[in-house]
């Protein structure tokens, strides 16, 4: 089969007079930085220890703001993630307050207003700092910080994007470059204004393994901890794909032996 | 074409034996997800335990809970209630079997194998007829009547009198402390 | 050349008894097992049994992902999420069906340029060629309602830009354009009535497209396959049964497209998606592109490169509508381009113009090219694509077939196998 060469002729001409090559300018999101994560990759997992100090670079951190509620207690227990033990995951459950049903009487609130609420149980989701979009918005200057769940899908790059934004904030904006009021300077972010004022210090978290809580180490921990909280399955996908493709490797081995020796006759 | 062994058979029916395998297995192995996404998924197994606080239920009272999608009375028995049923002679029961999930199949149905604790009565409050849910407190042994046929059961859910089979039955739970049960 | 006498022979009582009442083994013996297939079939005509594969492959993934999915907006997109977190496999069986409809796209377009190459849409094959087509449109309405179940910002956006094509049919007859988009939205916008009808159709569809590929291999058995001289089969000489020369044949190239196929799921499971549909459906948030999936893109290329939107439309569905009648606009004599050398390189010209428009319409309406300083909109390259999609079928066809002067042709398929020809 000859393949079309004014095709590939046109497309060796476009790409090296650089009509193919990527945007820059003012306001365009630089492109998110070369770090390298353990999830990445054919063979790739998810360390641990980074995700129980990410897991708690998001509790002490980011969860003032933002939710997570599509990941369960119970996933905190379960295999490929974080690999708290059962009682452990319980335990966490039961630090959260999730929000309860009416009471006998009816009731949704006590007596001072506040929501009935009750210790979270496995089966119950992350709750949300806000119960509603009105209320987050007001607590953030019209701003919606978004759910974290499955924001590393949700986003090209997702972990590299998550990262550059979180290591991103301190630079200065170059030369006549207004940053809007109640936002931030962000390069990584489209627009370079983001509405998120830098949550990551150093030392915002105390890990309890001892590892130095850098800037650049808690954004590594939590963002490894969010590609968790959107792919639990990752681990289990990687290491079935490795046992597939050997397997279609070999039945394809073995189905071409069975085709040629059929065909033999009418060669 | 098909080049004979000295046994009879040709290395290409084992090769295309082999193929056939190979895709067997291969077939079976696919298979596996299409059938167990049909088990409880892990949303559904978190829920299948369920914990009960024990303090809010007074003597002689009983609160119903679900537990895996069914209704479960949690009951605390007055002294009477409790005498009421130790007098009575398993082999008078029409179901002489405890039904228990906690205790082996052919535990008798004495009061003491119907309970853990004899002030709390913990059972499935599903009619063992045809699956109603009995009316607390109601019927001629001061346990349960069942609107629907009328079956009746006493004050440690045996089935005494009606079309109903079997006693109501107690699902797996224990206590974590005094006042806390887990269930499943 | 179809089937002649039935050889099947039922060896016992059972089946005996079963064929004289209801004759489905012989029928699967003789289409399936004895049916005579040209021995010369290339590669590219194993895409047909690949096809019929994912067809069955997609409904089994759909029928078991519908045990768990909820077709309502409140809980669409958090059904989906239950799916990939909690479903035991669930994760599996959503990249599987969802990454399958991109290889059935894939191996139908090879399939499709198959046709287009070898002239298998030529008389005696013209119906053949033509629920091909009606399946190929099946198809892309499946795929369309398909990827507006999980109601993300794609799915409703997608579904609002097409919808919102029909309105366009008010410039013909006033008024009748918003009826039809009311009547499919089931409300003043997509919302959740639409989302509900859209799944119904999405499982109703696929069964229909069955039914229609039972017509298709019914009209492929009459005459009998194509092969790749394009020259009829002129007795038993020429071909072997289907089993087993081409049930192995095709079973080893469907485990090759396996391999492919498995390469995504479990290693690339969202490289041919959309990350924008991450995101649950916000009527009130636009995305920055709105975008379908790959295999839409050259149709939606063609209808951006028009900036009215009523013309638009009809050059899009009027690219569908030409393949109905290619049959008719091919004058050649001559089936396979193997032996057509002057149509031969206006032929991959096509093939390189569906990909540029399937390039295109990925890129921002607004996108420019820089050639050499000066800018050029890409509406440039995507309606010159498109035209030349359009004057390939209605004018180089039609008359490079009546001028163009062919190879010779061999006499017939078996002489060339023994003699080495090609």
């Amino acid at each position: 089969m000859r393949i079309s060469l004014p095709l590939g002729l046109a497309l060796a001409a476009l790409v090296s007079t650089g009509v193919l090559a990527a945007e820059t300018g003012p306001g365009i999101a630089l492109p998110p930085k070369d770090v390298s994560f353990s999830f990445e990759g054919p063979f790739g997992h998810y360390d641990r220890a980074a995700l129980q100090r990410g897991f708690q670079v998001y509790k002490e951190v980011c969860s003032a703001c933002h939710s997570l509620n599509r990941v369960a207690f119970h996933a905190l227990a379960d295999e490929g993630g974080p690999g708290f033990t059962e009682a452990q995951a319980k335990a966490i459950a039961a630090g959260y307050k999730i929000a309860a049903g009416p009471n006998d009487k009816g009731e949704t609130a006590d007596a001072n207003g506040n929501p009935l609420t009750r210790p979270g149980i496995l089966a119950d989701h992350f709750p949300a700092p806000f119960p509603n979009e009105e209320a987050a918005r007001t607590a953030n200057n019209g701003a919606l910080p978004p759910d974290l769940s499955i924001i590393e899908k949700a986003r090209n790059d997702g972990a590299h994007y998550v990262y550059s934004i979180l290591t991103g904030f301190g630079e200065k904006p170059p030369a006549g470059f207004k940053v809007m009021e109640n936002k931030y300077y962000n390069p990584y972010f489209p627009g370079w204004n983001i509405s998120m004022p830098p949550p990551l210090n150093a030392n915002s978290v105390t890990y309890s393994d001892g590892t130095k809580a850098t800037v650049e180490q808690e954004a590594h921990d939590v963002v490894t901890f969010l590609a968790w909280a959107g792919e639990p399955k990752m681990e289990e996908r990687k290491r079935m794909g490795f046992g597939v493709m050997l397997f279609l490797i070999a039945f394809a081995g073995v189905l071409f032996l069975s085709y040629r020796k059929m065909w033999a006759d009418q060669h | 074409m098909a080049s004979a062994t000295s046994d009879g058979t040709t290395r290409r029916d084992f090769l295309y034996i082999a193929s056939g395998a190979v895709g067997a297995v291969g077939v079976g192995l696919a298979a596996w997800p299409f059938i167990d996404q049909m088990n409880p998924s892990a949303a559904v197994l978190a829920m299948s335990s369920t914990e009960v606080d024990l303090t809010p239920v007074q003597e002689g009272q009983q609160i119903t809970i679900m537990w895996r999608s069914k209704p479960v009375f949690v009951r605390k028995r007055t002294a009477k209630e409790i005498e009421e049923s130790k007098s009575v002679n398993v082999s008078d029961l029409p179901d002489g079997v405890a039904r228990n999930a906690n205790l082996p199949d052919a535990a008798p149905a004495t009061d003491a194998n119907r309970v853990i604790k004899p002030e709390w009565l913990v059972l499935i409050g599903i009619c063992t007829h045809l699956g109603c849910i009995p009316l607390f407190n109601q019927g001629d042994f001061g346990g349960y009547l069942c609107p629907c046929h009328g079956s009746q059961y006493d004050t440690a859910g045996r089935i005494r009198r009606g079309p109903a089979p079997e006693n109501l039955f107690i699902p797996p739970y224990a206590f974590m402390n005094d006042t806390r049960i887990k269930i499943g | 050349m179809s089937a002649g006498e039935s050889t099947y022979v039922p060896k016992t009582g059972f089946t005996r008894w079963l064929d004289s009442r209801l004759p489905i083994v012989r029928f699967a013996h003789d289409t399936m097992l004895t049916y005579p297939t040209p021995k010369n079939l290339n590669i590219w005509w194993t895409f047909g049994g690949i096809l019929a594969i994912m067809l069955v492959f997609q409904i089994l993934t759909g029928v078991v992902l519908a045990m768990h999915y909820v077709a309502n907006a409140n809980m669409a997109f958090d059904s989906v999420e239950n799916i990939m977190r909690d479903v035991n496999y669930g994760w599996l069986l959503r990249y599987a069906h969802a990454n399958g409809a991109s290889m059935f796209f894939l191996a139908v377009y090879v399939h499709m340029f198959r046709g287009l190459y070898y002239g298998s849409y030529k008389a005696p094959r013209e119906v053949l060629w033509i629920l091909g087509v009606v399946i190929y449109l099946l198809m892309m309405a499946t795929a369309f309602f398909g990827y507006v179940l999980p109601w993300g910002q794609m799915s409703f956006w997608g579904a609002t830009v097409i919808t919102n094509l029909f309105s366009s049919i008010d410039q013909i007859v006033p008024h009748l354009g918003t009826a039809i988009s009311t009547w499919l939205w089931g409300g003043f916008a997509v919302g959740d009535p639409t989302l509900n009808r859209f799944f119904s159709l999405h499982y109703l569809l696929p069964f229909v497209i069955f039914a229609v590929v039972g017509l298709h291999i019914w009209a492929l058995h009459v005459p009998g396959n194509n092969n790749p001289l394009g020259i009829d089969v002129k007795g038993p000489q020429d071909t072997v049964p289907f089993h087993p020369y081409y049930t192995i044949k095709d079973g080893f190239y469907l485990v090759l497209f396996f391999i492919l196929f498995a390469a995504l799921v479990f290693y690339a499971p969202n490289f041919v998606g959309d990350v924008e549909n991450y995101q649950p459906a916000n009527p009130l948030v636009t995305p920055a592109e709105i975008v379908p999936e790959w295999y839409l893109l050259p149709f939606y290329a063609m209808l951006r490169s028009i900036p009215q939107k009523l013309m638009g439309v009809l050059v899009m569905f009027g690219a569908i509508a030409t393949l109905f009648v290619v049959p008719w606009l091919d004058t050649s004599k001559v089936r396979s381009m193997r032996f057509r050398p002057m149509m031969r390189p206006f032929f991959w010209i096509l093939v390189g113009a569906c990909i540029l428009l399937g390039y295109l319409g990925a890129k921002r309406p607004d996108a420019v090219w820089n050639l050499g300083g000066i800018e050029v909109s890409l509406v440039w390259p995507a309606r010159l694509a498109a035209l030349y999609y359009y004057a390939y079928f209605w004018l180089i066809l039609p008359i490079v077939g009546l001028i163009e002067t062919p190879k010779p042709l061999p006499d017939s398929i078996a002489k060339p196998v023994l003699a080495a020809a090609e």
